[in-house]
């Protein structure tokens, strides 16, 4: 039986939302491919992380236990995942469609003249070979595209595009990774690793809901009635550009074309007029609600839910209605 | 030291994108095209390093003979000189394909540093930086907010989803930077004149030694197929404030029916 395997993301052994759905992913495909799911794991902590990820739908799970994974940049988790390619002969690999991890579906598809399609949104078989949907341009267009010939597969998968599955056994077999390092994979060096202090807040694009704020906060201190907003619905906070240029609120936060690319299934902005190069980085968004001062503002064309009105007056009475309601 | 600075040029997001259905392709001759606008932090991460260590800069793009407006734009920037890849056996070259011209143009030429823009903003696979280092057994500095080079060292903030790590490593190096790293100028006028003459290169995959089958539409190892414009979307309910914050009401009740409270 041939191997999907999945490329579990993870931060000192927390793993991310997507991983999980990657998972679900993995299922939807294993009964047309008549294959078996593995998580690939990078670093310590697979141990406790077994269960979960069976039950979400691992079946085994490779794991390579070396601090070399983090203490290099991306070229050891290339070596590694080659290393489990090799072992599985597998030829669907799955992986989060986020930053770091583009660079090893780079490299790993450079080494394998393998062919690489990021940000999928849907995976079906076809005549044994996966067909990806993904939505391209900020969403105005839905592509369907393979990886040619009989080349490994390396798909990125998107954020909060595939259900979760929970029916998995809870015990998977646990197979260390034999993995030699290539010549150069020490050749840049992690030296520091500096976190932004811990919160409950999701990263927006984990996040089921986002909210964020534009340039109609008109300071900074707006973004703490979003954060309040946020916290209230455990959502992620993200702004426009506008925001993150006036110094607002920092810049790994905005959405847009030149900034992240967000599909929760709420997306509630305030003080956004809804630019294009705004809407490019949000527009997939499942539901979308604005609050906005001017009627004409080009968000409300896209707003399920739209409110014309000083976010002053209807955030703060939004968060009482939420906590009353919650309570 | 020298500075590589590759851009791409890309379709306007504001502007409408006509797809040919013959290639399915982007029409980039029918389309308002720009110089991606990521590509303005790289340059000016490039021309802080003009300035501060003394940098000779050049522009590398890969693409068609129309987009050297793209590349007289960047140079407006005050950089050095540019090449420009153009070969009608490019057209159809997927992410990988056109990193494989890019990591030939820059074994053909001598340089310490290349610095990317993270994601274009059409099709933002961010794959190409990471692709070419591949190609070139190079370190990837990617997602850059932070970049200092000292001597034959670089170090780099690596932006990710719950903070950075800071990476060295030895020059030659491929860095990719984010819009965090710097606030881009904008071009002077005496740039934008002097970018009329500054010396241009154009090569074809000939001149760099690249076989035709390794690129274009026939060697990408992803393909599309298909494509359809979205749906359109149902217009929504939109209800007014009275400046009380009454309206508030009407949401939450939209949210709890909707199960997001």
């Amino acid at each position: 039986m041939s191997e999907i395997l999945v490329l579990i993301d993870q931060t000192d052994g927390v793993v991310r939302r997507t991983s999980l759905q990657m998972l679900g992913a993995a299922r939807g495909l294993a009964g047309d491919l008549s294959a078996s799911v593995t998580a690939v794991w990078l670093g310590p902590g697979a141990e406790d992380a077994a269960g979960a990820l069976s039950a979400h739908g691992a079946d085994r799970i490779y794991h390579w236990d070396s601090d070399d994974a983090r203490g290099y940049v991306t070229v050891p988790q290339v070596d590694a995942l080659q290393a489990a390619v090799e072992r599985s002969d597998a030829q669907v690999v799955l992986f989060a469609s986020t930053n770091h991890v583009k660079d090893i579906a780079a490299r790993l598809a450079i080494r394998l003249d393998a062919g690489v399609i990021t940000d999928c949104t849907g995976l079906v078989v076809e005549d044994g070979r996966v067909v990806a949907t993904k939505e391209v341009f900020g969403g105005d267009l839905i592509t369907t595209s393979k990886v040619s010939g009989d080349r490994l597969q390396l798909l990125g998968v998107a954020a909060n595009a595939f259900p979760v599955d929970e029916s998995g056994s809870g015990e998977a077999e646990l197979v260390v990774l034999d993995v030699t390092l290539s010549d150069g994979a020490k050749i840049a060096e992690v030296v520091e690793v500096s976190r932004q202090a811990a919160t409950d807040r999701p990263d927006i694009a984990d996040a089921t809901v986002v909210v964020a704020g534009g340039r109609g906060l008109g300071k900074a201190e707006g973004f703490e009635l979003m954060e309040k907003l946020g916290d209230a619905i455990g959502a992620g906070v993200g702004a426009s550009r506008a925001a993150t240029d006036a110094g607002w609120y920092p810049h790994r936060y905005q959405i847009g074309q030149t900034g992240r690319t967000i599909s929760p299934s709420l997306y509630l902005g305030a003080g956004i007029s809804g630019a294009i190069q705004h809407r490019a980085g949000m527009q997939t968004s499942q539901h979308i609600v604005a609050i906005n001062k001017d009627p004409d503002a080009p968000i409300f064309q896209i707003a399920d839910f739209g409110v014309v009105g000083d976010l002053y007056d209807v955030v703060p009475k939004l968060i009482e209605e939420i906590e009353a309601r919650k309570g | 030291m020298k500075v590589i600075v590759p851009i791409k040029r890309v379709p306007d997001t504001a502007g409408d994108k006509p797809i040919d259905p013959e290639t399915r392709t982007v029409d980039r001759d029918a389309v308002e095209s720009i110089l991606c606008p990521v590509n303005e932090f790289s340059i000016e991460e490039a021309v802080r390093l003009k300035e501060n260590l003394g940098a000779e800069v050049t522009v590398l793009l890969v693409g068609p003979e129309s987009a050297q407006s793209v590349v007289r734009k960047a140079l407006s920037y005050g950089l050095d000189g540019a090449i420009q890849v153009t070969d009608d056996g490019i057209a159809g070259s997927d992410a990988l394909g056109t990193a494989r011209v890019i990591a030939k143009a820059l074994e053909s030429i001598e340089f310490d540093v290349v610095i990317f823009g993270n994601q274009s903003t059409d099709a933002r696979t961010s794959l190409v930086p990471a692709a070419v280092a591949e190609l070139l057994d190079l370190p990837s500095l990617t997602y850059a907010r932070f970049l200092e080079i000292e001597g034959e060292t670089i170090t780099v903030h690596r932006e990710h989803e719950e903070g950075y790590d800071v990476a060295t490593a030895k020059l030659p190096a491929v860095v990719s930077v984010v819009e965090a790293i710097n606030e881009p100028r904008y071009p002077s006028f005496k740039g934008i004149m002097a970018a009329k003459s500054k010396p241009l290169d154009v090569k074809s995959l000939a001149d760099l030694g690249v076989e035709p089958e390794q690129v274009g539409a026939g060697a990408a190892a992803a393909t599309m197929y298909a494509f359809e414009p979205r749906p359109p979307k149902e217009p929504g309910t939109i209800v007014e404030d009275d400046g009380s914050g009454s309206a508030a009401s009407q949401l939450a009740q939209w949210m709890t029916d909707k199960k997001f409270i």
